[in-house]
């Protein structure tokens, strides 16, 4: 009978007592688990951006140029006299900031050579996705002046 | 075979762990009536496990820049899950550890506890809580608010204007000649990788010796032969222990959340300093002190200068405190030095509180003593079995 009673008892005590540091572990480890989770940080959405004229020399002279679009890089290729085509720069494979190779004719990726075509499809190499093409229209600010090229999400 | 015995059946093949748990099990406490103060170092070693836990995780999102340093803290504050919580602990686990290693200190030097053979534990104790005040300067800095940046100019002001090495100090201590975005990333490598290398360095060997030679018998206790049979450490003692831990963990998170840290207003350094501008408490009775001196100089030292060093020279005795009390050693009495520390803790108290205008430090301290002494008096009275 006192066995009983005094094992039973036993049983609370051990049960009230790690319930307890359960409790104490989990209200010390959820803040902590909280903190070290980033939280979201709101990214203002762009639309449209400005690349600059159409003489841009940079363009003339490699082909290509990376633009700022919002947080992300998008790289303007001068395909021929009026052919102007953008596309997100971050290639699909891992991240890297493609290139564009003029004498190759192609969108080129050093970190792995990962290669794309003209209209961002990935022809060769670790790419698994193509690049997102965006719009490109050039614009006319004003009588006289060379044409803008404007990039936008399509 | 269980799963936990096979595990310590491995562990023991390859881990000398019997040795530890001979030790474990060897380990005694003594049971007197200041068997209260024993708590006093271990609850400043909790503080301090804190201070490691939140700064490791605060510096996940600080970044040590005078552009960036205060908006970093403001979104530690506003926009992190917890961020203020952990902020919040951070600072007042700071101000709880100076104010316990204070009262360990006190407690150990009226207890006699640095005599032979524990004259190199007082020392790096001394040492761990001067590590302890340099992390208090170097942190109070760091969120880049006004209030920091004035302390920092007025605390490095004063090293500065020791005779022969200020100038080293004071460009030593700011990385240049102004406190800078230079100074702030200066600090920031002191706050969280110099000292703490120096401190794990002084606090490891300080525990090591605390295992090594067992707490002390205070000599009046010893000579009127006043013990009761030992407590075992473990599990005794570490329970309890354990059990002050919780209670400090509850208070922390209670003065984090009803009292979260401030932020204040970012730093200019072209804006005028706050009236009633204040280093924090732990150096209050020092530049209380300071403002009492009028300004001249004598031999070309600064009358400035004089209490400042003083103070330096205070810090070295304390340092030294077991080498030069002969008395404990050949007589098994100080009384000259508890008289001097009886002095020297009223006279901190009471300048801290004039410093603040305020009778309060005078009643925390009143209040401490009054905990310790309940607490003292409550674990050693009613309990009869523990009796020889």
């Amino acid at each position: 009978m006192s066995a009983s009673l005094s094992t039973t008892r036993r049983r609370f005590v051990n049960w009230f007592l790690g319930t307890s540091v359960g409790a104490l572990v989990l209200s010390i480890l959820y803040p902590v688990l909280r903190f070290i989770s980033p939280p979201k940080m709101p990214e203002a959405t762009t639309n449209e951006v400005d690349a600059g004229p159409v003489t841009d020399p940079e363009l003339a002279e490699k082909g290509f140029k990376i633009v700022r679009f919002g947080a992300e890089p998008v790289i303007l290729i001068k395909a021929g006299e009026n052919d102007f085509r953008a596309f997100t720069a971050t290639c699909t494979h891992l991240e890297c900031i493609v290139e564009y190779r003029k004498d190759k004719r192609l969108i080129w990726c050093n970190c792995h050579d990962g290669q794309y075509d003209l209209s961002g499809r990935n022809i060769a190499g670790p790419p698994p996705k193509p690049l997102t093409p965006l719009k490109v229209n050039l614009v006319r600010r004003g009588a006289g002046q060379p044409p803008s090229i404007v990039i936008s999400r399509s | 075979m269980s799963v936990a015995a096979k595990v310590q059946a491995w562990l023991d093949e390859r881990v000398p762990l019997s040795a530890v748990r001979e030790l474990m099990a060897k380990k005694t406490v003594p049971v007197h009536k200041y068997t209260v103060f024993y708590y006093l170092g271990g609850m400043t070693l909790f503080f301090f496990i804190c201070q490691v836990m939140t700064g490791i995780l605060l510096m996940l999102y600080y970044r040590p820049s005078a552009d960036e340093a205060f908006e970093s803290v403001e979104f530690i504050m506003t926009t992190v899950p917890f961020g203020w919580l952990i902020r919040s602990i951070h600072s007042w686990s700071a101000n709880l550890m100076i104010y316990f290693a204070m009262l360990h200190l006190v407690s150990v030097f009226f207890l006699k506890a640095y005599r032979k053979p524990r004259e190199l534990t007082w020392v790096t104790g001394c040492l761990a809580l001067f590590l302890a005040m340099g992390f208090g300067f170097s942190g109070y800095l760091l969120p880049w608010n006004k209030l920091a940046f004035f302390a920092t100019k007025v605390g490095t002001d004063i090293a500065g204007s020791v005779p022969i090495v200020g100038e080293f100090m004071l460009r030593f201590l700011r990385g240049g000649d102004r406190v800078t975005g230079g100074t702030l990333s200066r600090f920031y490598g002191w706050h969280v990788a110099i000292l703490p290398a120096l401190m794990f360095a002084v606090l490891g060997l300080h525990l090591l010796l605390v295992q090594l030679q067992g707490m002390s018998i205070p000599p009046k206790i010893e000579r009127e032969g006043k013990l009761r049979r030992p407590m075992r450490f473990f599990p005794g003692f570490l329970l309890r222990d354990l059990f002050g831990w919780t209670m400090a963990l509850g208070v922390l998170a209670a003065l984090a959340a009803l009292f979260p840290w401030e932020l204040g207003e970012k730093a200019d350094p072209f804006a005028p300093a706050y009236q009633n501008i204040r280093p924090e408490w732990y150096f209050m009775f020092m530049f209380q002190t300071l403002k009492l001196v009028p300004g001249g100089e004598i031999f070309g030292i600064e009358y400035e200068a004089i209490p400042i060093m003083g103070f330096g020279l205070v810090g070295l005795l304390l340092l030294l405190v077991p080498f030069l009390d002969r008395g404990i050693v050949t007589r098994g009495k100080s009384p000259g030095f508890t008289a001097v520390g009886v002095i020297g803790v009223v006279y901190v108290v009471v300048m801290t509180a004039w410093g603040y205008h305020s009778l309060a430090p005078i009643w925390v301290v009143l209040a401490t003593a009054a905990l310790i002494a309940a607490l003292g008096v409550g674990t050693y009275r009613p309990s009869m079995r523990g009796r020889k």
